[in-house]
């Protein structure tokens, strides 16, 4: 199936025998429209194409087990920054997971009044505050208390972020469970907690998996909020309630550093930071179907 | 009488809304701690603070115009890009390719929108500035240096540097936010105006007028993304302090000054301003939200729940 106006095209350029001025126009228009699609595909194309050529070259197994070398020493890894993200994305969803989740499914079965219109309407709003301005909120929730910088601070603005995207999301895959699932399970004497609990949100796991996931791999790739949180760490560090090393900060530090061999460094981790973003957004995508709003 | 009984169905709904209300919790937070943090400035500078070109940690004094010049200078270029582009690629994704091919690079595009924005920002420190920096920048000296907007030396770093970056960032918000109010619009609408005799370009005018409340939004939304997008904009922007009328001259955002110095700041008056630009980016920023959520809703009819980009 195709568009109308595609077909009309074809039919225009069949029976066309003079062309008029408002033809040409057309035709100009609608050449104009694919010029517009390949100049959006062009720079992301060209971006991606980059990435792979400047930053497969440094990217080995080293890359991934060793540290950070001292200045003027070749080589060495981000394993620290590696694992630094895991486990800042790790503390963030152990937050944000269980609240986004139990709000979403709670939009989806009971949220029918005007309270939870606010609650869609407040997530969205949630999800368009700059991730700089959440930063600063988590330096004052954390940091200031703290009195320093610290994994857990990073952790809490991660959460913050990821937050509205689990809400929405799994609003939106709770609702495609079939209504005579919860008919049924009714029908059988039920009553609604159960339903929801052992009938609906088993169906729809599948689904509340992807958007957490989702909105995991995107809190993966975020800087701005942990420059002044999580700060990062050349070191080894686990602590919780010390500054440590995350992919991000420690390629934006590299990218700014005077050295090639940083730079080179810095390439090759956005590399494996896209990869960790995009690669599990496509799979999940791709697997789990129409499970996402976008 | 109706007895107020605890139900295991009570208790059950009333934890998740419990879960629900934590939402407003979460923004109030955001509210109370950037106002908390910016009181001291917000005390000492008053109003002036969103006048005063002045920004001396030493002195401290601060002043918050040149990053709020900065913020919109750099988002407006960037909806100057990006706006033709996203809605002629809309267009050709909704009106003009197959089914098949839309679908594909709707997915290309929106898979893209995913890259974090730290590797934007790299690819045009590394990239796009020296390209600027060596070609188009001294074209558009030598052509059009007698304009103040594209008067002095070809840095590559700057407002231009930024505006292009952040386009390139935003256009797939507009793209596929665009692209599914025109696949919401009736089909009847091309169909009656290729009726009329009309060619397919008016056809897909008429479209595009009906779904322009729609597409208002999805350019809102991306304005949204634009004015507090930090990481690639700090990359590229050459945070200076200065007011400049020309795109080729760095400049700073208020996302990436706050960025650039938070780390660096010692004193609280200092910290204190740096979140009162926080604070004001935070206001501007949900105003704009508020106002494209309520268009990309009301242009979809609700069924586009969802307008996170």
């Amino acid at each position: 199936m195709s568009a109308p106006v595609a077909v009309s095209e074809r039919a225009l350029a069949k029976t066309a025998g003079h062309i008029s001025r408002r033809a040409i126009w057309s035709r100009i228009v609608i050449g104009a429209c694919y010029a517009a699609g390949a100049l959006v595909i062009l720079p992301l194309a060209l971006i991606v194409w980059h990435l792979i050529a400047k930053g497969l070259p440094a990217l080995s197994l080293s890359f991934f087990v060793n540290m950070p070398k001292p200045v003027g020493e070749l080589g060495g890894g981000m394993a620290n920054a590696i694992v630094g993200t895991l486990i800042l994305v790790g503390l963030g969803a152990l937050f944000a997971v269980p609240v986004g989740v139990g709000a979403g499914v709670y939009l989806s079965e009971f949220g029918r009044g005007r309270f939870s219109a606010t609650v869609r309407y407040t997530a969205d709003l949630l999800g368009g505050v700059p991730s700089i301005v959440v930063g600063v909120a988590a330096y004052g929730l954390v940091v200031i208390p703290m009195g320093g910088f610290s994994a857990l601070a990073g952790g809490v603005a991660l959460g913050i972020l990821m937050l509205p995207t689990i809400i929405r999301s799994t609003e939106e895959v709770v609702r495609l469970v079939p209504q005579s699932y919860r008919e049924a399970a009714l029908a059988l004497g039920a009553p609604r907690w159960k339903v929801t609990q052992q009938v609906v949100i088993p169906a729809a796991r599948a689904g509340i998996v992807t958007a957490s996931m989702l909105a995991i791999a995107r809190a993966a790739g975020e800087t701005a909020p942990l420059l002044f949180t999580a700060l990062g760490n050349r070191f080894w560090s686990t602590g919780l309630d010390k500054p440590i090393a995350s992919l991000p900060v420690t390629v934006f530090d590299y990218a700014r550093a005077p050295y090639d061999d940083w730079n080179r460094q810095a390439w090759t981790g956005a590399l494996v930071l896209v990869m960790i973003v995009t690669v599990i957004s496509a799979v999940l995508r791709l697997t789990v179907k129409r499970v996402i709003p976008r | 009488m109706k007895a107020a009984r605890i139900t295991a169905d009570g208790v059950y709904r009333g934890a998740l809304g419990g879960a629900a209300t934590l939402v407003f919790f979460v923004v109030a937070l955001i509210v109370f701690e950037t106002t908390r943090g910016a009181a001291l400035s917000l005390q000492k500078f008053g109003l002036g603070f969103l006048g005063g070109t002045v920004w001396d940690p030493v002195a401290e004094k601060f002043g918050a115009l040149p990053y709020i010049y900065g913020t919109l200078v750099s988002s407006t270029l960037a909806l100057l890009l990006a706006v033709p582009l996203g809605i002629g690629t809309a267009v050709y994704l909704a009106e003009i390719a197959q089914r098949r091919v839309g679908a594909v690079v709707s997915f290309v595009i929106e898979l893209l929108a995913a890259i974090p924005s730290i590797v934007y920002g790299i690819w045009g420190f590394f990239v796009l500035a020296p390209w600027l920096r060596h070609t188009i920048e001294p074209w558009l000296i030598a052509n059009f240096g007698f304009l103040p907007l594209f008067r002095g030396y070809p840095f590559g770093i700057g407002m231009l540097n930024a505006g292009i970056v952040l386009a390139i960032m935003v256009v797939p918000t507009i793209v596929s936010i665009s692209r599914e109010v025109l696949l919401a619009t009736p089909r009847s609408l091309r169909e009656a105006a290729l009726a009329l005799g009309a060619t397919p370009a008016e056809a897909i005018g008429v479209a595009l007028g009906a779904a322009r409340p729609g597409i208002l939004g999805s350019v809102i939304l991306a304005l949204g993304r634009a004015l507090g997008e930090t990481m690639a904009v700090t990359m590229v922007i050459g945070n200076t302090n200065r007011i400049s009328a020309s795109i080729l001259d760095p400049g700073a955002t208020m996302a990436s000054i706050i960025a650039n110095e938070f780390t660096e700041a010692t004193s609280p008056t200092y910290i204190s301003a740096l979140i009162e630009i926080a604070l004001v980016l935070f206001a501007i920023t949900i105003v704009v939200n508020a106002l494209a959520r309520l268009l990309v809703l009301w242009a979809t009819g609700g069924r586009r729940a969802s307008a996170l980009a």
